[in-house]
């Protein structure tokens, strides 16, 4: 089933991050099972050990399942200034889990991350590959019924 | 061409796009059809405005007005109004602030075209003049020549260190190596910096253009930018911008027959803020983890896989093609001595008009909060900005009057880094504020050297019993202890990060510190 990703990429070692990036968002529980990196390791004639250490090295790579929708909330100092605090204390009411936790129903994962680089709008947050700016309670309260509807 | 009276410009971005700005054009479209009015208005998409928190915002000439907060309902009135009557809809436009935000004032090397050219086409870059000094680089002038330029020019790296650029490439440019290359860093990781990002949105073949200036000077026959896997706007009209500019013969195979070869390639990161540093994105690159290397030796002599290569900053490669076809003389004119050029700031925090702006290097602190950040917030008190992103200094009142250069802020034990400008007023406490800057190094740390890994352990538990109520006076002096320790040994410049904001934020308020220890 990886086939189809790994024969974009030539066997080379600086493709590995494509791969796995690859790999994670064709997954529907958004990350990178462990038998991928066997095929991948025997595919770029890499260490299965190389592999996890460069998924597990960053930030935006997952070795255990997480939700449809991954959040990714920003607590770098600009976003801390403006609220973030706040914003993550409703996203654990509405949702119900603690950090790195997915939703019973598998919809969403909250996650923390670092500058997503839109500070005129703080605070911020990535759910998969849509920025949500200017948060309010209010506006993430909107916007989780939202994605839960459409689920 | 066609002749229109008027042009509407459109700022795309990731703020604008959030708040609808695509639904907001199809409407427009359909209302200037419906009033007969496609064939003398024209509608362009452009990169930021340059204001943020204002939602759709739309520039329109001949007037020069900005149009602020847009929504759908307001579509009908503009139209018949001002396009149709030619009576400028007041209650729209920017506010008064604006009249403050003084766009010529703005030296706008890097950001000349943002916000005025369609930046998906390289026929609006052509028309600006672009590409000019690629080809009288490529045609007119040796490789040394160029470097020579750029190193009177004066021009220092952008991304936060200010090494001069024409050094860094006069080392490798002399190497007979069988490859080389030049590597753009993209990876904008600095909490509270974007500037990189409306550079690449705003006007991609300005950076495309010094990328194959740059390459050239060095010679390097292939080029990498590599920039992080948020930025998907920026990857998608860089990928755009290369296309055009492999169509139109200006990358590729024997350029302008002049026997050079030129590849750019994207390279997407995955988030790690080490990867800033040169020789950890060089590793990231090659796809290991990010950790940096020794060094010596160098990138400049050996670098992605073991062969010469130049990194440099995107806002850094931007100004290249500038000082190229204006000469070094004309840069110097603008900034300060040992300080040439301008630079690009992001403002945000408790300011009323977050935003970017360029002005000259050396331009006081004050004057960029107050002319171009719109002054303080809802008018309160200022007390702190945090300057240079999370590795930056905290600066109270009494420090405003500093003039934003290397140099100068040298002299305050500060950086610039990379020109992010994080305004706090006086209800915030900078206990939290640099408790939130450690836990941003606690996270960030990459494991490889102990230093850096154990001392933000340590200074994370430190602020935190600070910020419980737990601390004691004579933490202070061990958080400064630790943080000069971590500058001292750590293996890059992460681990030394930490001097900066715990020196500064201890001893410019100390206050705050000591209101937790009764």
């Amino acid at each position: 089933m990886y086939e189809k990703i790994l024969k974009k990429y030539p066997p080379d070692q600086e493709n590995l991050i494509y791969i796995l990036h690859e790999i994670q968002d064709s997954n529907p529980q958004n990350f990178v099972p462990e038998e991928a990196i066997t095929v991948v390791s025997e595919y770029l004639k890499i260490s299965a050990a190389h592999i996890h250490g460069v998924l597990t090295f960053y930030s935006m790579f997952s070795t255990a399942p997480r939700g449809r929708n991954v959040i990714r909330l920003c607590e770098s100092p600009p976003c801390f200034l403006k609220g973030s605090e706040k914003i993550l204390r409703k996203l654990r009411d509405l949702l119900q889990v603690k950090i790195g936790e997915t939703t019973k129903d598998g919809i969403f994962t909250l996650e923390l991350c670092a500058c997503l680089g839109v500070c005129g709008n703080a605070p911020v947050m990535m759910i998969n590959e849509d920025i949500y700016a200017d948060l309010t309670e209010e506006k993430v309260e909107k916007i989780i019924a939202e994605i839960k509807g459409r689920a | 061409m066609k002749f229109y009276r008027s042009h509407l410009l459109i700022g795309i971005d990731d703020s604008s796009l959030q708040a609808g700005v695509k639904e907001f054009e199809t409407a427009l479209r359909n209302e200037l059809a419906k009033h007969n009015l496609t064939d003398e208005i024209n509608i362009l998409e452009t990169g930021t405005l340059g204001y943020f928190g204002t939602g759709i915002s739309m520039l329109v000439y001949p007037e020069q007005v900005t149009y602020v907060n847009l929504k759908l309902e307001y579509i009908p009135e503009i139209v018949s109004e001002h396009f149709l009557k030619g009576r400028i809809v007041h209650k729209y436009i920017l506010d008064k602030l604006s009249s403050k935000y003084d766009f010529n004032y703005q030296g706008r090397i890097v950001l000349k075209n943002s916000g005025v050219i369609d930046p998906e086409n390289i026929e609006e870059y052509i028309g600006t003049g672009g590409y000019e000094a690629w080809e009288k680089a490529l045609l007119e002038m040796k490789p040394e020549e160029i470097v020579a330029e750029v190193k009177a020019s004066g021009l220092r790296g952008r991304g936060g260190a200010g090494f001069p650029a024409g050094l860094k490439w006069s080392f490798t440019q002399p190497l007979a190596a069988e490859q080389k290359y030049l590597v753009i860093n993209a990876d904008e990781g600095e909490p509270g910096t974007f500037k990189d990002r409306l550079i690449m949105e705003g006007d991609p073949h300005k950076l495309m253009e010094g990328i194959m200036i740059a390459s050239y000077a060095i010679g390097a026959t292939k080029a990498y930018i590599y920039i992080r896997g948020e930025y998907k706007l920026c990857i998608s009209r860089l990928r755009k911008a290369i296309d055009q500019a492999k169509e139109y013969g200006l990358l590729g195979k024997n350029i302008f027959e002049s026997g050079f070869d030129l590849d750019v390639e994207i390279k997407i990161g995955a988030g790690a803020y080490v990867c800033g540093e040169e020789t950890a994105l060089i590793e990231s690159m090659e796809g290991n983890r990010g950790t940096p290397r020794s060094k010596p030796p160098f990138p400049g002599v050996k670098g992605a896989w073991q062969r010469p290569t130049v990194v440099n900053n995107v806002e850094t490669i931007t100004n290249v093609p500038a000082i190229i076809k204006n000469g070094a003389e004309w840069f110097k004119g603008f900034g300060v001595e040992g300080c040439t050029g301008t630079k690009v700031y992001t403002i945000m925090g408790d300011v009323s008009m977050p935003g970017l702006c360029e002005v000259d290097m050396g331009t006081e602190l004050r004057k960029i909060i107050n002319e171009f950040g719109g002054g303080m917030k809802n008018n309160r008190k200022f007390k702190a900005a945090l300057v240079g992103g999370a590795a930056g200094v905290f600066l109270s009142e009494k420090l405003l009057d500093v003039k934003m250069d290397f140099n100068s802020l040298n002299e305050y034990a500060a950086v610039l880094g990379s020109g992010a400008i994080l305004v706090m007023n006086e209800e915030v406490d900078i206990v939290e504020m640099l408790w939130s800057v450690i836990r941003f190094f606690r996270h960030e740390s990459c494991g490889k050297c102990s230093p850096c890994s154990n001392g933000n352990e340590i200074l994370y538990k430190l602020i935190n019993n600070i910020r419980n109520g737990e601390g004691k006076e004579k933490d202070l002096d061990l958080m400064l202890h630790i943080a000069a320790v971590m500058n001292d040994t750590s293996f890059c410049a992460l681990g030394e990060s930490l001097l900066l904001p715990v020196k500064s934020a201890i001893e410019n308020f100390r206050e705050d510190f000591l209101q937790r220890m009764k």
